[in-house]
């Protein structure tokens, strides 16, 4: 269902900016040195420095893995969920409150392993959060296992053998699960990752960032030197990261109303996400303005143009609840 | 001719037939005619096809259960009679369509009346009328059969059409009329047999009729939304499962009071959904029956980890596994007391009628806030899906307990954002245990949540010293909750005090008790009635001094291992004596209470096994 709507993004901010390290909670990270965590974790208070906004009115949920401690430290509301399910948090508290910025986190074992129905189910919602997962092809803090994004044959250095699963491709699954904002970065490009996470903020409606993370503890296969290595193309070396701009691709969909356009665009994200190269690609790969899950409930509930869920009234001033029943009852009165 | 106070009356027929639609539509032509009623209804889990049946009581007084036998059995084709036709009472009535029933080949007592009705000459003639194919019309034979049952009760035709005119309202309002030429003719039919008029179980007319428009003749499942719906929940996820999705299909369609009903992509999410709605400040439930309520055990200890009020309904259906999924049990008691590894506080509670329904739907808000710790609110499908005419909930006068939730933060200064920066000690040690709770949105109230063991601010420790004190930071709430829960809405006991027996029970068994109670007053029997409505924090103290003041003790519930025993020999070390069970998915009926009691005070049995019901 393609419509005319909103496209805007209306967020909460402040008329001064606070500086990155206003933004640091008092809780040092305890991840090993050289984690790739590190940079993600300064790319997003760089982003909600950048975006100036309300830190109160962030709710920042992270899953369980090493990724997961990322809700401790970013001076907002910082909640450290389940595994796997992290993006149920988020859906929750964005539904009951869309005044609030959400941003999920967490791992590549988190969010397309255990909480893989969760992460596919997110994208037919389209509920206006970011969700940023921590990709280091491993499960970090059970000590190196292979994750769901671990290609076959390959064998990290925490593997007793070599891994016999396929990998599967997150883009590709989430442009394909309807997410509506889908990009890729790395956890050192500080500067491509804090613009992409502003622009996922940005985008209204649910976007995932797949961010490439070293993890030098037990991925010896892409430790930060694989990123900074040069690829020969056979004429000349090239930088391992390339920018998706730089490929004359462009995966942003103009108008959502063109049907046959918009799953032409969607099936050719989906190919480039799956186009062979040595180089690791970065970048916006879709994105599309569609009807968020707020937009659909206010068409079907029209008092959710007025309030947010959680703030429909329901008593008076002394806290006598005041809920006229009348409606609810009439169709049991004898 | 004497006539009857009270009478039992059932429909059945195979799934998807309208065998409910008739049911409703007796229950509330009843009910406008001025009597109690009480319905039980029972099906398979299944779409079209098999075998369910609905029993209606309808009496002069207030009714809560069913009986075993029936004064009437309407039917529309043949199963219904093989099934159910040998539980018709001595000189009842059995209607019936002589084209597919054969009534010398039922087994039931000689002295049965009968009363052949021929569906396919009313609606073929009622078609010829109307202008319209047969076919088309074959539904009205739901009220052909309700029509009938009513003319043989003697209950009048204007009482039909009104309740024609309540079943079908607002869009279907156009459906009166037909219905009700077909229940004329089936009123004609009825009168058209001689013996009718000898019928031996006609009603006589209710004395003290309730004002019109007083009462609600409504099921559990709604009388548990609408004690939410006024506690302000605007947000309910679910996962579809028998029973719990009939509430929330009820809560969908009022929308007018802004109430999202998400149905998520498992329980998992449902629940995890609802703690993170609740962090957010929300008052949120999600709602499910037993094999979703196990998927939601870790959630569950998350939300009593991080203090969250977050509200969680299981109806009760019969387990284990998919078990008997449209079948009642009072089978997930210890699980839901215990549900979660490690220890956290939870507040448990399972309402016995439609207005405890109302009353712990409204309640668990006010405590899950009060106390900041998950509340599961235990339904048995017998009450869920049970129709009862009551009187209009006491809705008025409510109080809304948000407990120490925080908006407003006084340090910070809007001029200078720095000010609301501060993390704020959500898990702050107090001496109820109950901590200041900011909502995220809130400037200085920044603070942490984690599963993990926490400092006050949220922020992950494996201290032991810190371990200690939350843990018993977080179990002192629910010793508050325990001293502060008004004593009705913990436990009741209805009947004489110092009775010679004391029957002890939960749930939906309350009303088949309630009824038998004054069924022994009436014998002369002196027994009373324990009905235990908190299952945790338990109220110890209470329970034991009945309970040790008892002459002799019965524990009745619906579930194999005595699960309620269980617990109060935990809580309490007291060991009741006497135990009647029953686990075939059906509830309790009156007669099987007086069964019970007998079996107890005449042979003295240790435990007794109830059967009764199809
Ligand atoms: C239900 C459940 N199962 C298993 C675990 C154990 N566990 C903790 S972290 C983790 C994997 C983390 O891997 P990933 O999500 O990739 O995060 P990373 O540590 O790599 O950042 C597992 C399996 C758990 N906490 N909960
Ligand atoms: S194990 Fe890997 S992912 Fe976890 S903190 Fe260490 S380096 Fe980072
Ligand atoms: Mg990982």
């Amino acid at each position: 269902m393609a419509t005319k709507q909103q496209t805007e993004q209306t967020l909460p901010t402040l008329d001064v900016k606070l500086k990155p390290f206003q933004l640091r909670s008092d809780k040092n990270p305890d991840w090993c040195p050289g984690c790739g965590d590190f940079g993600i974790v300064n790319a997003i208070q760089q982003a909600v420095s950048e975006l100036q906004l309300q830190p109160w009115k962030v709710e920042f949920f992270a899953g369980i893995g090493c990724s997961g401690k990322s809700a401790q430290y970013l001076q907002a509301y910082g909640i450290h969920t389940l595994h796997g399910r992290v993006l149920p948090y988020a859906l929750g508290a964005k539904i009951a409150n869309p005044n609030n910025v959400v941003i999920a986190t967490g791992g590549d074992g988190d969010g397309y392993g255990i909480g893989a129905g969760h992460f596919l189910h997110a994208g037919r919602r389209n509920v206006d959060i970011t969700y940023i997962v921590f990709n280091n092809e491993v499960y970090g803090l059970t000590k190196g296992q292979a994750s769901p994004t671990l290609e076959v044959g390959m064998q990290p250095k925490s593997l007793a053998l070599p891994h016999i699963s396929q990998a599967i491709n997150p883009l590709a699954l989430a442009i394909a699960s309807g997410y509506t904002f889908v990009a890729r970065s790395y956890a050192f490009d500080a500067k491509h990752l804090k613009q992409t996470i502003m622009d996922a903020i940005n985008h209204r409606g649910v976007s995932l960032v797949d961010v490439h993370q070293p993890c030098p503890t037990y991925n010896d296969l892409h430790p930060k030197e694989y990123y900074t290595e040069t690829v020969n193309s056979g004429q000349s070396e090239l930088p391992r990261l390339q920018y998706l701009e730089e490929t004359g691709y462009n995966g942003f969909v103009e108008d959502a109303s063109d049907l046959e356009a918009y799953q032409a665009k969607k099936i050719a994200a989906i190919a480039e996400a799956y186009r062979l190269t040595d180089r690791v690609v970065l970048g916006t790969y879709w994105k599309v303005d569609l009807p968020t899950y707020a937009d659909r409930l206010e068409t079907n509930i029209p008092l959710l143009r007025e309030y947010a869920p959680m703030d429909v009234p329901f008593h008076d001033d002394n806290m006598i609840a005041n809920t006229d029943l009348s409606s609810a009852c009439e169709e049991f009165v004898v | 001719m004497s006539r009857i106070t009270e009478t039992s009356w059932m429909i059945g027929g195979p799934q998807g037939s309208g065998v409910d639609s008739s049911a409703t539509l007796f229950a509330r032509a009843m009910a406008v005619a001025g009597f109690w009623v009480y319905g039980k209804r029972e099906y398979h889990s299944n779409i079209k096809g098999k075998h369910s049946y609905f029993q209606i009581r309808a009496s002069h007084d207030v009714v809560r259960s069913h009986i075993d036998p029936i004064h009437m059995l309407a039917t529309f084709e043949d199963s219904t009679a093989v099934i159910h036709a040998h539980e018709i009472l001595p000189e009842g009535a059995l209607i019936y369509d002589p084209g597919l029933t054969k009534p010398e080949v039922l087994e039931m007592d000689a002295s049965v009346k009968l009363f052949p009705l021929d569906y396919e000459g009313i609606i073929r003639e009622l078609a010829e009328e109307e202008g319209k194919p047969a076919a088309k019309l074959a539904i009205v034979k739901n009220t052909i059969s309700v029509a009938a049952s009513l003319a043989l009760y003697g209950v009048g035709v204007d009482v039909l059409e009104e309740a024609l005119k309540g079943l079908f309202h607002g869009k279907k309002s156009k459906l009166v009329g037909i219905n009700l030429k077909a229940g004329i003719k089936a009123y004609e039919a009825i009168k058209a047999i001689a013996h009718a008029q000898d019928f031996k179980y006609q009603m006589q007319e209710q004395p003290n009729k309730p004002e019109a428009e007083s009462r609600l003749l409504m099921n559990g499942a709604a009388a548990c939304g609408i004690g939410k719906l006024k506690a302000g929940m605007r947000f309910q996820t679910y996962y579809s499962i028998t029973p719990a999705v009939d509430e929330c299909i009820y809560l969908e369609q009022h929308s007018e009071y802004g109430i999202v009903v998400y149905q998520a992509e498992d329980e998992i999410a449902s629940i995890n959904m609802a703690n993170g709605a609740a962090v957010t400040g929300a008052r949120v439930a999600t709602a499910t029956s037993g094999p979703g309520f196990c998927l939601k055990a870790e959630g569950i200890g998350w939300a009593g980890m991080n203090e969250v009020p977050t509200v969680i309904f299981n109806y009760m259906r019969g387990g284990p596994s998919t078990g008997l999924p449209t079948r009642s049990e009072q089978g997930d008691l210890l699980f839901a007391v215990n549900i979660g590894h490690g220890d956290f506080p939870k507040i448990v509670l399972s309402p016995g009628d439609m207005e405890e329904c109302f009353e712990d739907g409204f309640n668990c808000f006010n405590f899950a806030e009060r106390y900041q710790t998950p509340v599961i609110v235990l339904v048995d499908k017998a009450l869920a899906n049970s129709t009862q005419s009551i009187k209009k909930f006491a809705d008025q006068g409510l109080r809304v307990d948000r407990g120490k939730r925080v908006t407003k933060v006084d340090s910070y200064d809007p001029a200078d954002p720095s000010t609301g920066l501060p993390k704020f000690p959500r898990f702050q040690i107090t001496e109820d245990g109950i901590s200041p709770r900011p909502i995220p949105g809130t400037p200085g109230g920044i603070h942490f949540l984690t599963g993990d063991e926490h400092t006050e601010y949220g922020f992950i420790t494996e201290e032991p010293a810190v371990r200690m004190q939350m843990m018993e930071k977080r179990a002192r709430k629910l010793l508050v909750a325990a001293n502060e829960i008004p004593e009705h809405l913990q436990f009741k006991v209805y009947g004489p005090e110092n009775a010679d027996l004391t029957i002890i029970g939960w749930g939906s068994t309350k009303g088949a008790v309630l009824d038998a109670l004054e069924r022994f007053a009436e014998q002369g029997k002196s027994v009373n009635y324990l009905h235990i409505r908190l299952m945790s924090p338990f109220p110890v103290d209470a329970i034991t001094r009945i309970l040790n003041n008892a002459k002799q003790r019965l524990i009745i519930e619906s579930n194999f291992t005595n699960q309620l025993a269980k617990l109060i020999r935990q809580e309490t070390g007291i060991d009741i004596e006497h135990k009647a069970v029953k686990y075939t998915g059906r509830p309790f009926s009156q007669c099987e209470i007086l069964e019970a009691v007998k079996e107890v005070q005449e042979k003295q049995s240790r435990k007794v096994v109830l059967i009764n019901g199809h």
